[in-house]
């Protein structure tokens, strides 16, 4: 079963990245350097030209290696994360590869696939450097398992500024009950209130509703020991996305279409990742070319001001890893001040570091910036800081039943059971 | 010593083509099993014997109820939709259509393309968008004032919708295998049938339907374990969501998304035993039919 899993894997990881050799060895000396097997899901626009800044200074400054990417396609890692999960399983680790910072790593950590990096920490004083409440989210018993490169920001509200003129809506709602008016006020213009793309994208909206409704401190402490998901906060949150979820459009195929619904000016609301950005403003062949601000616009979801719920893509080292020195060359630079701003602008996201150059930050990163440093910070869920995969996968599947059934009591059941099977 | 002689060349050929299959199937299948019989919930646990706890506690999960029903509507919508348009179209060929041979490769060409390039295809023609926002099968019903669907995003009848592309795929297939069946009649039959009276009709429902049991069994087998394991189709029109869930989808988020290696090994079983289900009573049968005289 596991050795059929694994050539499966193989084959879908090997068709995804289109026969990139993900099963070269690293380590291997070719003309007297040394491989760096970096595996990452960065292939798309912009994701795919911050790697490629970072490896040219890891390249600069490490002349004996060189770098081997062995990225897998597929938005937020899922075809990524089964060809790793088959690679740990053979004992054949890439020498470092990406997760989502936070409880994503927990199983690779219980299953003692990685190196505590507290060494590299101490090291280049990274402690100084990270936003404290980020170390402390991403912090097993005092050990960290990852370099943090960039910070995402999950519950960002789109929307379409004419779109919302023509409905009368004076500006992006400040909370739940005005997100309602607002979506029935678009409704009667004929307009699809709200986009939406696949089941995960219901899910994204639900952590950012979940946030809105029930406030960042009760939401921060659904995550932890013994956490109460059958309260009466949670009820009313679940039933606050009934009733948003019911002005949803035609689910599109993912999260892309959907945000270009609002870009086009076919719906009005979008609630989707900071990611987002990019695909709206960059020039076409890999955005949509818009001009922020008239075409598009954002603010933090309905009830969320003041708050960042985040996600953070984030590098690990291995157990194992053949490339172990060439592996902590890439994680120094990866956490460099010189390597995230070499790669966030690009990327559209901030820097993890708290001194990152704001010149290179503008329009929408700005804005992020300027709240990163000031707000309160909350971990997401659909994109691996608050809840293991394990969870998260039930978290999916219970979302998945109640969008077919829309039973609010089996919904929180669902999740409440999941919480207590899951929560550590 | 002469006995010795006249098996062992043949054994020895056949040997490594045994092992291969011992370890690689039965062993696997063996293996998965057992995996399905422990508690091992996580990659790192050992795992306990538990026996069947895992293969009664499925039932307790509404995904898998829903998975269940999904693979039930798809299998019947396929196979029977399969059957019978694979059925009709060899019909019309053993009528002697002009041009047989382009027919019969058009209907047969879509078995050549994978179930990923059907797909992918089918994800745009089935696009859930209507009126003005429609595209693919939903454009051209607007345009030609039929009523448009939901396709497989709608809540009940969504995997009937997702058997049309299985069914666009296989029915050609179906087709050669009936046309071979048609052929294989003997023509004596037919007109001895209609030297007694027979209607062309009643040659078909009582000389010529009857002598293609064999096929019409035989297409219902490969049909039907290619239905009850679908995955790929599944996952190119829908991926993993849980609207279009089916057992082999399940076990991939069991696996890949929960680490849950039990729970991935007791759906795997339990798609291999309803396969088995489809697959063991016609083994039974060719092999009863082999030996009599």
């Amino acid at each position: 079963m596991a050795a059929a899993a694994i050539t499966f894997a193989s084959v879908l990881g090997l068709s995804a990245c289109g026969g990139g050799g993900g099963d070269t060895a690293g380590g291997q000396p070719s003309g007297g350097k040394q491989q760096v097997e970096v595996f990452s899901w960065w292939t798309g626009p912009g994701e795919a030209d911050g790697l490629q800044a970072m490896r040219q200074i890891f390249e600069q400054q490490n002349p004996g290696q060189t770098f081997f990417d062995a990225a897998v396609a597929g938005g937020s890692g899922d075809k990524a994360k089964a060809l790793l999960a088959s690679k740990l399983q053979a004992d054949t680790p890439p020498d470092t590869f990406q997760g989502h910072a936070g409880a994503e790593l927990q199983g690779y950590i219980k299953a003692g696939d990685l190196e505590e990096l507290n060494f590299l920490y101490d090291e280049l004083k990274l402690q100084d450097v990270f936003p404290s409440q980020l170390i402390e989210q991403i912090s097993v018993d005092g050990k960290i398992y990852s370099v943090p490169v960039n910070i995402h920001r999950s519950n960002v509200l789109w929307f379409n500024p004419a779109v919302l003129k023509e409905a009368g809506v004076a500006g992006a709602p400040k909370s739940i009950e005005e997100f309602l008016t607002a979506l029935e006020k678009v409704k009667a213009t004929g307009k699809i209130p709200l986009s939406i793309g696949s089941e995960w994208t219901a899910v994204h909206l639900l952590e950012s509703v979940l946030l809105g409704s029930l406030g960042t401190d009760a939401y921060n402490a659904l995550f932890l020991p013994g956490a109460d998901w059958n309260s009466a906060g949670v009820t009313k949150a679940l039933e606050d996305f009934k009733k948003i979820m019911s002005y949803a459009g035609d689910p599109q195929d993912d999260w892309q279409p959907a945000a270009k619904q609002v870009a086009d000016g076919e719906a009005a609301f979008n609630v989707m990742g900071d990611w987002a950005y990019g695909y709206f403003h960059n020039p076409p062949e890999g955005g949509l070319g818009k001009t922020s601000k008239t075409d598009f616009d954002w603010a933090p979801s309905p009830g969320t001001e003041g708050t960042y719920l985040w996600l953070s893509d984030s590098f690990t080292l291995p157990k194992g890893a053949k490339n172990r020195d060439g592996a902590v060359a890439w994680l120094k630079v990866a956490a460099s001040k010189e390597g995230q701003d070499a790669f966030n602008p690009k990327k559209g996201s901030i820097p993890a570091r708290k001194d990152a150059d704001q010149a290179l930050y503008t329009d929408y990163l700005a804005d992020a910036l300027k709240d990163w440093s000031a707000d309160k910070l909350a971990g997401s869920i659909q994109h691996g800081v608050a809840v293991n995969q394990p969870w998260l996968a039930e978290i999916n599947t219970q979302v998945g039943l109640f969008l077919g059934t829309q039973d609010v009591a089996a919904l929180q059941k669902g999740l409440a059971d999941a919480a207590a099977a899951n929560a550590q | 010593m002469r006995r010795v002689r006249a098996w062992l060349p043949g054994l020895l050929l056949v040997a490594p083509s045994i092992v291969a299959i011992g370890v690689f199937v039965y062993g696997m299948l063996g293996w998965n099993f057992q995996l399905a019989m422990t508690d091992k919930h996580d990659e790192v646990s050992e795992g306990e014997f538990v026996g069947l706890t895992n293969f009664i506690g499925i039932w307790d999960e509404a995904r898998w109820h829903l998975s269940v029903n999904h693979a039930i509507m798809f299998t019947v919508v396929f196979v029977a939709g399969a059957l019978v348009l694979g059925w009709f179209l060899a019909f019309l060929m053993e009528k002697g259509v002009r041009g047989e041979g382009t027919f019969r490769a058009i209907y047969l060409f879509p078995m050549a393309v994978s179930f990923v390039a059907t797909g992918i295809v089918w994800r745009w023609l089935m696009n859930s968008g209507q009126d003005e926002r429609a595209v693919g099968l939903n454009r051209m019903f607007d345009w030609l004032g039929l009523p448009q669907w939901q396709w497989f995003r709608d809540p009940d009848w969504g995997m009937a919708a997702m058997a049309i592309p299985a069914i666009w795929q296989m029915s050609g297939y179906v087709m050669a295998l009936f046309l071979a069946g048609f052929r294989g009649v003997p023509e004596e039959l037919r007109e001895a049938a209609r030297v007694d009276g027979c209607t062309e009709w009643g040659v078909y429902r009582h000389v010529v339907l009857p002598l293609l049991r064999p096929v019409t069994l035989s297409a219902l087998i490969i049909l039907g374990h290619i239905s009850l394991k679908v995955f790929d189709l599944i996952v190119a029109v829908s991926g993993k969501q849980v609207i279009t869930d089916v057992p082999a989808v399940f076990m991939w988020v069991a696996v890949f998304d929960s680490h849950d290696p039990a729970k991935g090994a007791t759906i795997a079983s339990y798609i291999v035993l309803s396969v088995a289900v489809f697959v063991i009573p016609y083994l039974i049968w060719s092999v009863r039919k082999e030996r009599r005289p």
